[in-house]
């Protein structure tokens, strides 16, 4: 079994962060993982994005061309990755950020406000943490345990004390999916 | 009625009107865009030949409506030699980072200033490499933490800061050599008269030319536009001090 | 599980090299290995080895020359551009038989290129690159964890045959987070100069000379002769190969590195339609697992050479195996990586459906 997934937006928003902490969980699990950057110049405008891959078997590329799922946290990212999706693929889109639709109706299409939901927590920091939530809540590659378990990994020192809002932000995600 | 309007700033017609790829707060843009006004200025466009380095400014070429080339990293000063020697009525200068022009390309500089023929170079001090990621460049001040110098340049680990300007303006070669700082209107100002001293020594056959340029480079340094331009004033600039340090007879 | 770390590929090889005793680094920054001297520059002093960014990848050759000539474990690293300037370096070391560590993550070229992932300096790495009649070991790992590893088989074996040997890898496996486990250390704490390198008298009968300069004909000949002796017993004993569900395979892939990693889902996703295709994987390219390929004649009833270049490895493959099978070719460059259905699909097209 392999999931992979694209999570893409601007630097500084965590996008690479919640890559590196759902392929951590996937390693403290057993399973091979790998963890991709967009890497050079690319990076030059601003934007940055991530590839991870989560599987039982020894993974191939960690380069993703049509990925099963995508997490999206701006409209340049959406451009980029809502038409590369492999079909009937996943599409979480944080819709306080991105006002637009997607036109692909074959998408599992997860509108969530994810911002909002992060401010109503306390920061929109936690956006990212929502929206990885949201995605745990839709595919479960690995547990949340797994997840919780390697939030201490990121959060060292002073930020600690963040752990406990970090896990609120990703139940939220998880809720807000299950809800429907 | 209304007076008729007067034009006080427009694009520059060697201006390819394109948008940069440099990082906000980058003073790349501001030492091309002087390089654009002098071009019209002194009617240049149909004889410039610009030679670009390996750095943040590797797509320069895009930003100009000159014919440009690109260079191999370091090697520049090189590449205009060969163009400037099959066409000697051509402009032609070269565009350098501190990693490209003193670090790898040390050897190309020394020898085109040594041999002192007529092409200009325009030399960019931003303190580090920019495009690799902001590792120590030979610019680098005392202190200063990059990402290969993680606790601060020091001279037993990393030796000592090059003064590129400096050291040229020893040579016999070199016709014009100055440093000027990107940080305000005023130096800006400034700079704009050196570049056009260092373009009229080549225009007018006199020998080598350079105009080292203090820049920024707030994504590496981690600071804000601001901060950056502040970081010149403070930091930078009491170790490369702004100034002309070879200007030979005719160069106006 | 818990002795595993996710690391980046290039910061996890720089790991691998100090783990295997390496603690000399010069280095020239250069896209995508910039991780391996920023490591080294943060790690290198923590276990009392030294890190020097050089002013340019010719000064980082020669640095490595000199710092190697001592006999320590050494290296330098870099990418496609920067190795092309360290080809003359690398000429010297071998014609005046020092051993150290080069490694290449290769970008897509030709000039300046892209900084995306190929293996288009392939015949530069196993045909020679620099000037004369040389050999370098050249590994190729497909993982990081097996870079690590070989990181130790590296300074071995160029110690064993005082040689150069080069690690190929490209920006894929060094931008890439994989687990990986540090399992060997080799401790150089108490290592003695060997007896042919160059650390001062110290009571020795004689003057050590390490040099590439043999100007009587005779002579240099003789030291050609000796050099192809030993390059053949490379070749003889060191070439190594991974040979994926090869057992009952009607056809097989040849591929190494990134592109193996690749190939082996391929070889999974025709398993799964009943192709019985396998892997064959060179791990090292130079010597290249010649032998271990020339078995499957008679058995195969054909070969696909895939690369992230334009026929460079097929080169080798055509010398081993031509006349004795049908071989095929399917390549990108550019920094274009293709998937394992991509793959899977170029089989297809030349092989029928491989039955
Ligand atoms: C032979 C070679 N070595 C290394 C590189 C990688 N490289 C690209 S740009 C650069 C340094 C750029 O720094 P600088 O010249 O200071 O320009 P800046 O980006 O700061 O403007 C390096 C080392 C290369 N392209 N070619
Ligand atoms: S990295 Fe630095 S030099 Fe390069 S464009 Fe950005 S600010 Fe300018
Ligand atoms: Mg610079």
């Amino acid at each position: 079994m392999e999931h992979n997934v694209v999570i893409a937006g601007f630097g500084g928003q965590g996008v690479m962060l919640i890559g590196e902490l759902l392929a951590h969980a996937g390693m403290d699990e057993g399973k091979e993982v790998t963890w991709m950057p967009s890497y050079g110049p690319e990076q030059r405008g601003g934007t940055a994005n991530c590839s991870v891959v989560i599987a039982d078997e020894p993974i191939a590329s960690p380069v993703l061309t049509n990925p099963q799922a995508a997490i999206i946290f701006n409209v340049q990212s959406f451009d980029k990755f809502e038409p590369v999706i492999e079909h009937e693929g996943l599409l979480i889109l944080d819709s306080t950020l991105v006002e637009k639709k997607s036109a692909r109706s074959d998408l599992d299409v997860v509108y969530i406000p994810a911002t909002d939901i992060a401010q109503k927590l306390g920061s929109s920091k936690y956006t990212n943490m929502v929206l990885l939530g949201a995605y745990l809540g839709k595919v479960a590659p690995i547990t949340m345990e797994s997840v919780y378990g390697a939030l201490p990994i990121f959060l060292t020192g002073k930020k600690t004390d963040l752990i406990e809002i970090n896990k609120r932000a990703l139940q939220a995600g998880v809720d807000f999916v299950s809800k429907k | 009625m209304a007076e008729e309007m007067k034009v006080i700033y427009e694009r520059p017609t060697s201006w390819a009107n394109k948008i940069t790829h440099y990082c906000p707060g980058c003073t790349h843009g501001v030492a091309h865009r002087l390089i654009a006004e002098l071009v019209d200025e002194m009617g240049l466009i149909d004889k410039t030949i610009g030679v670009w380095p390996v750095g943040c400014a590797v797509f320069g070429y895009n930003y100009f409506n000159f014919d440009s080339v690109e260079a191999a990293h370091g090697r520049a000063p090189a590449m205009a030699t060969g163009i400037k020697v099959t066409n000697p009525d051509n402009f032609v200068f070269a565009y350098q980072g501190d990693g490209d022009l003193a670090s790898i390309g040390m050897a190309e500089i020394v020898h085109a200033a040594a041999r002192g023929w007529p092409i200009t170079v325009i030399f960019i001090n931003n303190g580090n490499f920019g495009m690799t990621g902001g590792q120590m460049a030979p610019t680098t001040l005392l202190g200063q933490k990059t990402t290969t110098s993680p606790l601060g340049r020091t001279p037993q680990v990393n030796g000592f800061p090059i003064r590129l300007s400096e050291m040229l303006a020893t040579l016999d070669g070199p016709a014009y050599i100055a440093r000027v700082s990107l940080d305000s209107p005023v130096n800006i100002r400034k700079a704009k008269s050196a570049f056009r001293k260092a373009f009229n020594a080549q225009v007018r056959g006199i020998g080598f030319s350079l105009v080292e340029c203090l820049s920024t480079c707030p994504t590496n340094w981690k600071l804000t536009p601001v901060e950056s331009m502040e970081r010149i004033r403070k930091e930078v600039i009491p170790y490369f001090p702004l100034g002309e340090f070879k200007v030979v007879e005719g160069v106006l | 599980m818990s002795s595993k770390v996710l690391m980046k590929g290039a910061e996890a090889l720089a790991e691998g090299a100090i783990q295997a005793g390496c603690r000399y680094y010069f280095g020239y920054p250069i896209t995508p290995q910039n991780e391996t001297p920023e490591y080294m520059s943060r790690r290198l002093p923590e276990v009392g080895g030294r890190f020097v960014q050089a002013e340019s990848e010719l000064a980082a050759i020669n640095m490595l020359y000199g710092a190697a000539c001592t006999g320590v474990r050494a290296m330098v690293s870099s990418s496609s551009p920067g190795i092309s300037l360290m080809q003359e370096g690398i000429s010297y070391i071998s014609g005046s038989n020092v051993p150290c560590v080069v490694m290449n993550a290769m970008r897509g070229g030709p000039g300046l290129g892209n900084i995306a992932p190929a293996q288009g300096d392939y015949l530069q790495a196993v045909k020679g690159g620099g000037n004369g009649d040389y050999k370098r070991i050249v590994l190729a790992p497909s993982s990081i964890q097996e870079g690590v590893d070989l990181f130790v088989d590296a300074f071995e074996l160029a110690e064993k045959y005082r040689m150069v040997v080069m690690v190929i890898v490209d920006g894929l496996i060094g931008q890439m987070m994989e687990p990986v486990e540090f399992k060997t250390q080799v401790d150089v704490s108490t290592r003695k100069p060997p007896e042919w390198a160059v650390s001062g008298r110290h009571g020795r009968d004689h003057a050590n000379i390490i040099t590439s300069l043999t100007l009587d004909a005779v002579e240099l000949e003789k030291w050609n002769l000796a050099h192809q002796a030993v390059y053949a017993e490379v070749e003889k004993v060191e070439s190594r190969i991974e040979e994926y569900q090869m057992e009952d395979a009607d056809y097989a892939i040849i591929a190494y590195g990134t592109m193996a990693r690749i190939a082996k889902t391929t070889v999974r996703l025709a398993r799964a339609k009943g192709i019985k295709l396998g892997l064959l994987r060179p791990i090292t390219v130079w010597p290249f697992p010649a032998k271990q390929m020339q078995a499957y004649v008679g058995k195969l009833k054909g070969a696909l050479t895939v690369e992230l270049a334009y026929r460079q490895l097929f080169e080798d493959v055509r010398l081993t195996l031509c006349d004795k099978m049908p071989l095929g070719w399917y390549g990108r460059g550019g920094g274009i990586v293709p998937g394992p259905q991509e793959v899977l699909t170029a089989f297809e097209e030349q092989f029928g459906k491989g039955r």
